[in-house]
């Protein structure tokens, strides 16, 4: 009987261990990092490297779906926000431990808060947070509940945890405890970082099985491009996130299977004109500048159907205003681009007083219409949409310059000297919620670039924005939220401060032996589920 | 007058006289965008294509080409002037207006132009045709390219100071400046047409270099730097041959500068 029971446990190993071995074991993920991260402290994330180093090893409280874009438990079991919008509180998973073994309760949360708002640490993350002066109280009610409270209302609270990685109160190893899926097991400063498997990770699958599925990633800094996509075409990394199109239509003509285009990003390109008082213009200028007329009549000659399809290759659409349609709550779908008519923008022009003299565009006074757009230099996208919007303005008289110029000095320009005119850039959004653009649409702020820092809303309708947007802030109803910036949308549109051009689509290859990826259009694209991918 | 010589000669003429004819060979210009043929193969309609905007890459490289070559002699010719006034005076002055010289031209070679140009042209103002950004990138490169050349005419004027014929003259009463422009200068003519020559393929080469950085020729208007920011990436030879040929153009007539004045560089040996 021995012997039988012997042979059955014996048999079911040889049956099931390696199954589960071969389960378990779901290889080694493989991309680069455009730049050298430049901290593995969650809490004072700025650039892109360790934004993507924090995805992959924090453990958040709640996580935004990247696929459905709604809020989804993780740490937290459930949480609810009070009705000022001020408070939260959360429900804690119990039984979860940090990657050396410490167990995570309550005090973990409310410590990671407290750092994330001292005011020393000039957290990015943090400044989410600050809606209004005054401390963050948090009270831990039990090892599993805890409760904080906001000096003011923040608006989409509960979303901003998305980005809050939790820190480990007690742990000897401070931000290297982690709660996430993977933690860093070797840094080598400009080469790589090594992330291996969080073996305390409290996630499994339906049928039990341990997250995450793969062993280990390897992150290599590689800031060109070109070296990315040649190690991909021969087989060296895995994924590429935010492919150029170029890059896209390339690998798409002998590899289609590897390339996804996920459609328009959250990501848009603009020109906007100078409207600064103080600027080094000449008062003509500035009262060309200043005007909505002018503004919209430019927006209606510029075609955006060529732009998209001419230099991005197709890969993007006509941009409507300041949140893309992939932002699929916050879009105001009453709202389209602008229709492409130079004789409809000619003709609105006339109505301001403008004529057309032997091709040449004058205004009442009789100054000729020039003027130039500034863009950085090396941005082949947008020098190709700047001369395009050249040749564009060119249809209705208008004489433009395209200036390209190093990044610093023309953020000198944009925003100490003021010495422009006009300027093409591009405006790079990681989060869906209209309190992310707060910076850029409240008059007062040093972001407001058509105007910064006004000290009293100059014109009527920026005053309009300032009240929509400080009403959406502080409003925890997310139906009033959305009547407040549907109508932000609309003002943009109307008077044009700045003049949308593109939203890019969203490019990305995966190689074919990633098991599980399904790019999405939000940041990370291709390894959002990265618990849940294997390599084969 | 040896066969590749002639060759080089022949080349530069053929270059000069095409791109010279570029109204006549490419009537629509360098800067009409066909947005429906963008990045197309090179067809009737454009010999070496479109490039990513649409516009005719054949009628871009004529244009590109005149501009190159006109403004690159141009600006060869003043810095080689600058190089004869400091550099000759320097070193048939002698002395502390030697070391001087020098040491100025030293301080110049020090310089990190790129840095430089790039902050003249963030300081420039913004509303500059396209021709006058052209004027003033070559402008640039000719006031800031004298240097090398300062030091050989420098060498040059010093071994000419102490020739047995200028101790003559100066024995003999002659005025310095008159001595300096009638007996000197015209003894550095073979070594100043030299640096002429050699600057020429230089001052192209820096113009392309400024147009990959982005700086230089504004939009739309071409030349070879501009041109040459389309092999930016991941071009393939094989696919897509044409989008080589400004760059072969550039080899081309640099390499056909290079025999044409490696006459010029006999003389001065001998």
């Amino acid at each position: 009987m021995k012997y039988a029971k012997a042979m059955v446990v014996a048999l079911l190993c040889c049956l099931f261990v390696p199954g589960l071995a071969a389960a378990q074991s779901g290889g080694e993920l493989h991309f680069c990092l455009r730049s050298e991260p430049k901290t593995f402290d969650p809490l004072k994330v700025e650039d892109d490297s360790s934004m993507a180093i924090r995805y992959l090893t924090g453990g958040v409280l709640v996580r935004m779906n990247r696929q459905t874009q709604a809020l989804e438990p993780e740490l937290a079991l459930s949480w609810e926000v009070s009705k000022d919008g001020k408070q939260i509180r959360f429900k804690l998973r119990g039984g979860v431990s940090f990657s050396d073994g410490t167990p995570f309760s309550a005090e973990d949360v409310a410590y990671t808060v407290q750092q994330l708002m001292d005011p020393a640490l000039h957290s990015a993350t943090g400044d989410a947070f600050r809606s209004g002066p005054g401390n963050v109280e948090t009270k831990i009610i039990s090892p599993t509940q805890i409760s904080i409270t906001f000096p003011a209302p923040v608006a989409g609270l509960d979303r901003q945890f998305d980005q809050v990685a939790i820190l480990s109160a007690h742990s000897a190893k401070k931000e290297m405890a982690v709660l996430g899926p993977f933690m860093v097991a070797d840094y080598k400063p400009g080469a790589t970082v090594l992330l291996k498997r969080n073996p305390n990770y409290w996630k499994s699958d339906a049928q039990g099985r341990k997250l995450p599925y793969l062993d280990s990633i390897q992150l290599d800094v590689q800031p060109n491009r070109d070296v990315e996509m040649l190690r991909f075409k021969r087989g060296e990394i895995d994924l590429i996130n935010a492919l150029d199109s170029e890059y896209f239509d390339k690998l798409a003509a002998t590899s289609p299977q590897l390339v996804h285009d996920a459609g328009p990003s959250l990501d848009s390109e603009q020109m906007w004109f100078n409207q600064v008082a103080k600027a080094p213009l000449a008062q003509y200028k500035k009262n060309w500048f200043r005007s909505a007329a002018f503004r919209r009549a430019i927006s209606e000659a510029i075609n955006r159907n060529d732009l998209s399809r001419v230099v991005f290759l197709g890969h993007a659409q006509p941009a409507v205003g300041p949140v893309s349609p992939a932002n699929k709550f916050w879009f105001n779908a009453r709202l389209k681009a602008e229709t492409y008519s130079p004789d409809a923008a000619l003709k609105a022009l006339q109505r301001e007083g403008f004529r057309l003299e032997n091709g040449a565009l004058k205004d009442h006074d009789g100054n000729e219409v020039v003027f130039s757009i500034i863009t950085n230099a090396g941005n082949k996208y947008r020098e190709r949409m700047a001369t395009m919007i050249q040749e564009d303005l060119g249809k209705i008289g208008m004489h433009v310059n395209v200036v390209t110029l190093d990044f610093p000095s023309l953020i000198e320009r944009m925003t100490q000297t003021f010495d422009y005119e006009a300027i093409l850039l591009g405006l790079t959004n990681v989060g869906l919620d209209p309190n992310e653009q707060m910076n850029v649409w409240l008059s007062s702020s040093e972001n407001h670039q058509w105007n910064p820092q006004e000290k009293t809303p100059e014109t009527a309708w920026e005053a309009e924005i300032d009240r929509l947007m400080r009403a959406q802030a502080s409003s925890a109803d997310a139906g009033k939220r959305k009547e407040a910036f549907d109508r932000v949308q609309e003002i943009v549109f109307e008077q044009a401060p700045f003049i949308y051009l593109v939203n890019r689509n969203s490019l990305s290859a995966v190689a074919a032996s990633v098991v599980g990826a399904s790019p999405v259009i939000l940041a990370p694209q291709t390894y959002w589920n990265v618990d849940r991918l294997m390599v084969k | 007058m040896s066969l590749w010589r002639g060759v080089a000669i022949a080349v530069l003429l053929l270059v000069v006289g095409v791109s010279a004819a570029a109204p006549w060979l490419a009537p629509a210009g360098y800067a009409r965008q066909y947005r429906e043929a963008a990045s197309a193969s090179p067809s009737r309609a454009h010999w070496l294509g479109t490039d990513e905007i649409g516009r005719d890459r054949f009628a871009r490289v004529l244009y590109g080409t005149r501009i190159s070559l006109l403004l690159a002699p141009a600006a060869a010719l003043l810095s080689t002037l600058l190089a004869a006034l400091v550099g000759g005076l320097a070193g048939y002055l002698g002395g502390a207006w030697a070391r001087a010289g020098m040491a100025v031209t030293d301080l110049f070679l020090a310089l990190p132009w790129l840095f430089l140009l790039i902050t003249v042209r963030a300081m420039m103002p913004l509303n500059v045709s396209p021709m006058i950004s052209v004027l003033v990138t070559f402008l640039l490169l000719g006031l800031l390219g004298w240097t090398s050349a300062a030091r050989v005419l420098c060498a040059a004027a010093g071994s000419l100071r102490n020739s047995d014929y200028v101790r003559q003259a100066r024995a003999s009463g002659i005025p310095a400046a008159r001595l300096f422009w009638v007996h000197v200068l015209p003894n550095l003519k073979p070594v100043l047409y030299a640096q002429f020559w050699i600057s020429i393929p230089a001052f192209i080469l820096s113009e392309a270099n400024l147009g990959i950085l982005g700086l230089g020729v504004a939009e739309p208007m071409p030349s070879w730097g501009s041109l040459l920011k389309e092999l930016e990436g991941l071009v393939s030879v094989g696919t897509e041959p044409w989008k080589f040929v400004p760059l072969a153009l550039l080899v081309v007539v640099v390499t056909s500068f290079q025999l044409v004045l490696s006459k010029q560089e006999d003389e001065v040996a001998a």
